[in-house]
């Protein structure tokens, strides 16, 4: 059985799936195993309704369009009773700033904005939420960026397509995998949207460029960076970088992509 | 479980219609804001039949519709002209565009109009036309056209949404990356349409 969900919230769409029950097929044939199931699944089930919750409270602390939030109020300079989840964040965002020699900053355009941070932070939060609850198998899905655990199916990895930014009606590729995270930087949706802090000018030099990591929040900010780096300098970066590959879409439709990149190709 | 979704739902054969914006629009959208609905209707479908399907197309105005067609992947996604537009159905089965003007039931086909989702860029309202649990066809009836900066962006990200749709399954794709903005409207929209349908 699987457990889906689809929830707006942070400006973007969740999609949450959860793989329940011991792989499927013969063994769900007996009634024990059933039993189990419809407890895994109740608990599952749960596990979504509480991560959803929880996307909603990050949503309410961190958005940078909600004049109320903790982030909008400190970003116009309004005092702020500590909070240490803030704290964590900025903590983090100020490590892959150091990590990526300021190609990612929590002051993109001068002014506080985590958000690079926080989308991929928050699904994360899914990830832990429903592993707590039992998960062993599922796929978040946040705004284009993508956290996996475990499989779908017995022996079949997780499969995700990278939206192609030159052609609407097709993928620029297909990767699959188990315990990954895959984020994707680009033009195509949002524009020119990317600021190169080194030049506070917007970043062109890809038309998208996706990263592979194991965790989404680290993964999606690294391909933030490396999507303000530019193809020459981030993609070297990214090679370098132990545990992250890279495939890039050029503005003129070639692709370049990390030497380890291919082994979570399909086809 | 009825929260059926995008990845990993749709079982469709056809790929359908889709829509024929331009890629680069310089003219401003005629009825800006409010209802300024990019309708794609089953050329059939309004001759009688199929109540639910949307408010009736005959006026997408001036909008960026007549601009030639764009179909996708082989299909039959003729949309082009503005107001009666067109799209059959390339499901080879299912009403095509005939059948659709009698009654509808014959073929088990229906067309359920999704909420509108509303997403900070403006509404995104879809209609889905299923036949038993398949999706065959999804229409575009509103997103946003604000700006310009939209229309290129929904010229590029709703083909794509529709085509994630609808090749989802077929293709064994768990979940897309790439894909952020437009979605949000899309997907809710088209979930809307899949629970009313109880598929």
């Amino acid at each position: 059985m699987t457990l889906r969900h689809v929830e707006p919230v942070m400006g973007t769409v969740f999609s949450i799936v959860v793989e329940a029950g011991a792989g499927g097929g013969e063994l769900q044939k007996t009634n024990k195993i059933d039993k189990i199931n419809e407890m895994d699944e109740s608990r599952l089930g749960a596990g979504i309704a509480t991560a959803v919750a929880r996307l909603h409270a990050i949503d309410a602390k961190f958005s940078t369009y909600r004049e109320d939030s903790a982030i909008s109020r400190m970003a116009r300079g309004e005092s702020v009773e500590r909070d240490s989840e803030v704290a964590e964040v900025l903590r983090r965002c100020a490590e892959v700033e150091a990590d990526t020699d300021g190609a990612f900053t929590a002051y993109p355009a001068g002014r506080l904005d985590p958000s690079g941070w926080v989308k991929g932070w928050a699904i994360e939060e899914v990830d832990r939420i429903l592993r707590e609850a039992g998960s062993r198998d599922h796929l978040i899905v946040g705004g284009g960026d993508v956290q996996a655990h475990g499989e779908p199916g017995l022996g079949r990895p997780w499969t995700v397509g990278i939206a192609d930014p030159r052609q609407q009606d097709r993928y620029a590729a297909l990767v699959s995998g188990r315990d990954f995270a895959v984020a994707t930087s680009g033009t195509a949706e949002r524009g020119a949207h990317i600021i190169d802090p080194a030049t506070a000018e917007p970043a062109t030099g890809f038309a998208s460029v996706t990263l592979i990591g194991t965790r989404i929040a680290r993964t999606d900010a690294y391909a933030t960076a490396v999507f303000a780096m530019g193809p020459e300098r981030g993609l070297e970066w990214a090679q370098e970088r132990d545990g992250i590959e890279a495939y890039a879409v050029l503005p003129d439709g070639r692709t370049v992509e990390t030497s380890g990149f291919a082994r979570f190709l399909v086809g | 479980m009825r929260r059926a979704i995008v990845t990993g739902t749709a079982t469709v054969s056809g790929v359908v219609l889709l829509l024929g914006l331009k890629p680069h629009s310089d003219t401003p959208l005629a009825a800006k804001g409010a209802n300024n609905n990019f309708t794609i209707t089953q050329s059939g479908a309004q001759g009688g039949g199929q109540p639910s399907s949307a408010p009736s197309s005959s006026s997408a105005s001036g909008s960026s519709g007549s601009s030639g067609s764009s179909g996708t992947s082989g299909s039959s996604g003729s949309s082009g002209t503005s107001g009666s537009s067109s799209g059959s159905s390339s499901q080879p089965g299912s009403a095509p565009s005939s059948s659709a003007s009698g009654s509808a039931p014959a073929t088990g086909s229906k067309t359920v109009t999704g909420d509108a989702a509303d997403t900070r860029y403006g509404p995104v309202q879809l209609a889905v036309t299923f036949s038993g649990k398949k999706i065959t066809q999804i229409q575009v009836l509103e997103y946003p056209t604000e700006t310009g900066r939209d229309q290129e962006i929904n010229t590029y990200a709703i083909p794509q949404l529709n085509q994630e749709a609808m090749s989802a399954q077929s293709a064994n794709i768990d979940g897309v990356s790439g894909a952020t903005y437009t979605s949000e409207g899309y997907q809710q929209s088209l979930q809307s349409a899949i629970d009313k349908a109880g598929a």
